[in-house]
Order: structure tokens, then sequence, then C-alpha cells
């Protein structure tokens, strides 16, 4: 399609944490320089920065991306934020793609940072007004009330029971015990979810991610710099994003038709034609639990209602036939919003690179994707990668 | 790469306490207009009704109703009262408040629906209330009706209906 390769050659993780002591950009600095030293570059060398971050109502600073601008590396450089709510941590380096993809540059910085912990005293307030003002915020709505909504949809129209949904959680924790940024990283059973506070029936507590502060940044470059750069290049070889209506109440929502058409769009420009087959390990968005299951089915990596079963046959186990959320996930590494979707970038890079360590999934993986999912319940954002 | 030495610190609500730092509590207000067919749609739940908006194009019975068809991208021919009925699409029963406060244990519970309403096109569907039901009952695909608000009490909000109840 005329587009030039591009590769990620470095990346950095903050750990993710529920109140950090560091800032915005003081975390955006940490992620952004461990990526430029894995990519063995200096900041000199990066000629473009697009920076990832989610609602400027979590941090109460207006323009955030200019004020995370020096953390980002963006002084003097053409910078620019990108934002899908919680699809932006996908689609950043999405956006730096575009970048390198396009000629426009060889070497651009990546940068997603969240500190959601500014907000008091629950960064959910801050949710209020991502409802319709007029037609939905009267309702005095919470966030977790469209997630219970979509949740019960979802396992009325496949017959599922919570036990089901609570299996994505009980895998994450435990995969993020292996993982030295986690968060919320933990032992549990299906039985710690379902006694855990009901907030919005069927939506348990420990369904649900944490609030999360961290940052993580990749390096992309073009294909000759990628080659000098290092001998184990991760490329990015299909992206895809789609945005399905604010009428939220007016759609499917047990089936994220829009994740399809961003898979699609994204399997396509990589060739790939049966997507259950050929990826090898996965990082679907896993806010809540049910999220996961939703987004195997959105990705075409399972059928429409087979996702639970699968992952209570050990199918999505990182010893299993498709290792899914192998990092832990946003459930149990922890979910600094844009953070958290780039994280699962970085999982697969290290992932294909077999550098995961006691996360690492057997079989010398070569084909994966990230997803992440956001906004209105409304943007899919996806990513495939290939060493 | 080395994250064990990223020097991230998470604090403890006593180091959190603790920590100089500086506060604000924002006292921004706003006053959004209805614009042209969430305007209808408001003086039309004021008048006790549910108004959708027509394409005819799509043939489209879209709720809530709207100044154009944004699958057609034209217009909207006409706009048309629907019924106050509709069938529970998915519900919840919510414990917590907007802000993640807890509710107290005597106090309701929010039943937040999508509720599909009777007249508009299939899967045309709103968010509201459900009331005057035990939360245990509730089930995807009851049949409800709108409780409006006394007709000299309404204001052209979507507070005008109060809940929807089983009928």
């Amino acid at each position: 399609m005329g587009f030039r390769k591009v590769a990620i050659v470095g990346a950095g993780i903050t750990k993710f944490v529920r109140r950090a002591q560091e800032t915005g950009p003081e975390m955006s600095y940490l992620a952004s320089k461990m990526a430029l030293d894995q990519a063995g570059l200096k900041l000199k060398d990066v000629e473009m920065v697009t920076l990832g971050t989610a609602p400027d109502a979590f941090d109460g600073v207006h323009m955030k991306g200019e004020y995370l601008l020096s953390g980002a590396g963006g002084n003097n450089k053409p910078y620019i934020r990108n934002f899908v709510g919680g699809g932006t941590g996908v689609f950043a380096p999405i956006h730096g793609w575009m970048h390198v993809a396009s000629g426009a540059c060889d070497v651009c910085l990546v940068v997603c940072s969240e500190k959601m912990s500014s907000c008091h005293p629950h960064p959910q307030g801050a949710f209020l007004t991502i409802f319709d003002h007029t037609t939905e915020q009267p309702l005095k709505p919470t966030l977790i009330w469209i997630f219970a909504l979509e949740m019960r949809r979802y396992m009325e129209t496949y017959g599922l029971t919570k036990e089901d949904i609570a299996r994505v959680a009980v895998k994450n924790k435990n995969n993020a015990l292996d993982h030295p940024s986690a968060q919320v990283a933990e032992a549990v059973t299906i039985e710690d979810i379902l006694n855990s506070e009901v907030l919005a029936e069927p939506v348990h507590r420990l369904d649900i991610s944490p609030a999360s502060d961290g940052a993580a940044a990749v390096v992309l470059a073009s294909e000759d710099v990628a080659k000098r750069l290092t001998d184990k290049p991760v490329w990015i070889d299909g992206v895809g994003w789609n945005l399905d209506t604010a009428y939220w109440a007016t759609k499917d929502l047990y089936y994220p038709r829009y994740v399809e058409k961003a898979a699609r769009m994204a399997y396509e420009m990589a060739g790939i034609t049966e997507p259950h087959k050929e990826i090898q390990v996965a990082e679907p968005y896993d806010p809540f639990d049910y999220k996961e299951l939703h987004h195997m089915e959105g990705l075409l990596l399972c059928e429409r209602g087979e996702a639970a079963r699968l992952t209570a046959e050990g199918y999505t186990a990182r010893t299993g036939n498709l290792p899914t959320c192998p990092s832990g996930g946003a459930l149990g590494v922890g979910n600094p919003i844009a953070a958290t979707g780039l994280m699962k970038v970085i999982e697969i890079f290290l992932q294909l690179r077999e550098e995961a360590g006691k996360r690492q999934v057997p079989g010398k993986p070569r084909v994966g994707v990230a997803q992440a999912w956001g906004d209105l319940m409304q943007v899919g954002t996806v990513i495939v990668l290939r060493r | 790469m080395k994250i064990e030495n990223v020097p991230v610190k998470g604090l403890s609500s006593d180091e959190y306490e603790k920590t100089l730092k500086i506060s604000w509590k924002p006292t921004l207000q706003y006053a959004w207009d209805n614009g042209i067919g969430i305007g209808k749609y408001l003086q039309s739940l004021k008048e006790g009704k549910i108004l959708a908006a027509y394409c005819e194009k799509c043939g489209r019975i879209m709720l809530p109703a709207r100044a154009f068809c944004e699958m057609c991208f034209r217009p909207t021919d006409k706009y048309l009262p629907v019924k106050d009925t509709g069938t529970v699409n998915t519900f919840a029963i919510c414990h917590v408040n907007w802000d993640a406060s807890r509710l107290k244990p005597d106090e309701p519970r929010y039943i937040p629906a999508v509720i599909e309403i009777d007249g508009a096109s299939p899967g045309q569907g709103i968010m509201h209330l459900l009331g005057n039901v035990e939360p245990a009952k509730v089930r995807i695909g009851m049949k409800v009706k709108a409780v409006w608000k006394p007709a000299d009490k309404r204001e052209g909000s979507i507070t005008d209906i109060l809940f929807f109840e089983p009928y």
C-alpha cells in the first residue's frame, strides 16, 4: 500500500502504582529514557514525538499534551498529542507508525502517560462528563453502569455465568505476578472475585482493573535505521482503528463490531486471513474481565460466544494455544489508561523478541496482536506485530 | 529492559497524607444549549411524549430525536412521537454513586437500563432508570412503561420521565 516498513526498536515502562510520588512529566521521562536507552539512541536522534494520554480531567490539567511535553522529550520537535479515550494506548503507536510509514521521519518516540490519582475523591467522578450532557448526565450515571449493562447483555446472549467471566480476572491477576511493573498482581481464585464487593450487579470490584499512575514508551524506526540499531526489530505489520456511534444504547452491546472493523483493517494490511490460526499471542484490552472475552471475539480470535469456554479450557493461559494477556493485563498490571495500551504493545514486543522472562510464552511466537478500546464503548484500536 | 530499576514510587495512604501538595476544587459552570434535534426531544418530553426522528432514505425511526441522519448524512425528514413503553435490553443494579461513593444500606439502588422504545426502529434504545420494581425481579425482555412527572412539574428534561416500571 505504499507504506514504509516500521519497527519497534526500544521500549520502556514504569511501575504502575495507585498513587505515584512522581508527576506525569517525571513518569514520562523515566519511560522515555528507558526506551531510548534500550534502542541505543539519544534524544537528539529522535525526529518526532507523539504522546498519548487520556482525559485531562484526571490530572486537572487543561493542556496535558503541553504539560507532558518536556518529559516526553518533545521540546522543539514536531510533537502532537493524540487521544481516543481508552483506545489511546494502542492508537499512540499507530500514530507514531503514521509518522514513520509516511516517510515524514525515520525515528519517532511514542510516549503514553497517565496520572489518575490526582482526581479526588476518586477518578471515576471524572467520567461523568463522557455521558451526553443533556440526555444522560441528569440520570447521574457512573461509568460502571455501562460496563454492567454491557456485561449482562453479553452474559445473557451466550448463557454465561459470573464464574465464566471471573476466570479472566483470575488468569490475568496471576499472570501479573511475573510482571515487574504490576500494581495488583495476586494469586486470586474465582471465589475471591465473586466474594468481592458488588458495585453494580453483575460487576464486582475485582472484575475491574484499578485506577493507576504510570507511563510507557516505545521508539519506532524506519527499516534502514532499525536494522542498524538492532538485530531483533519487531515490525508493525498492520494497524487499524474504528469508531462506532456515540448513541451507545442503540447498538449491539453483546458484540464489539467496531473492534472487528479495526481488526480487519489491521489484518488486511498484515496479510492475515485466518487470525485464529496465525496470531500466536494476544493482548486484548481487559479493563473489565468480560472485556477480554468480548475483544477476543471482536479480534476474530475465536467464534462469537466461544471465548469463555476457551478460557475455561486453558486455551488462553500462557501455556495454551493462544496466550492472551500474558503480561497480566489491565486487571493485573494496572490501568493507567493510555499507558496500559502501550504496555500491551510492549508485552507483544517482548514476547516476539523472547525477552519476556518468566512471562515468556512457549513456541517462539512470530506474530502477535495488541488491542485497546474506549470512549463511550465505541473505539477499537488494533496493532499487529511480527518478528 | 530493566523494569525493576525504574524508581516510580507508589505512596501509601500515610505517606500520601504527609506529601506536600497543592489542591484545587474547581467551580466551573457550564450551560449546554439543547440544539435543534434534542431541543425538540426535550420540548416533547415536557408534553409527555417521547419524540423520534425519521429518515425516509434508510427508513430508521431514531432515538433520541436528532437533526440529521448520521448514516445517510442528510437532514431529518420528520419528527414523530413514539410510545412511552418499551423492552428492557439490559440492566444493572448499582450500589455506588456517580463519584464512586457507596450508597447507604437503606438507600434505594439505581437500576439503570437500556430500554428499546416501542414504535422506534428495532434496537433503538435509550438509557434510563427502572423503578417500582424489586431489583431481583428485573429481567431482560421485561416490558416497561414510562412513569412521568405530573404535567405541571415537567421542565423539558430527560428526568421528566421519573423512571420506567413494569406493566
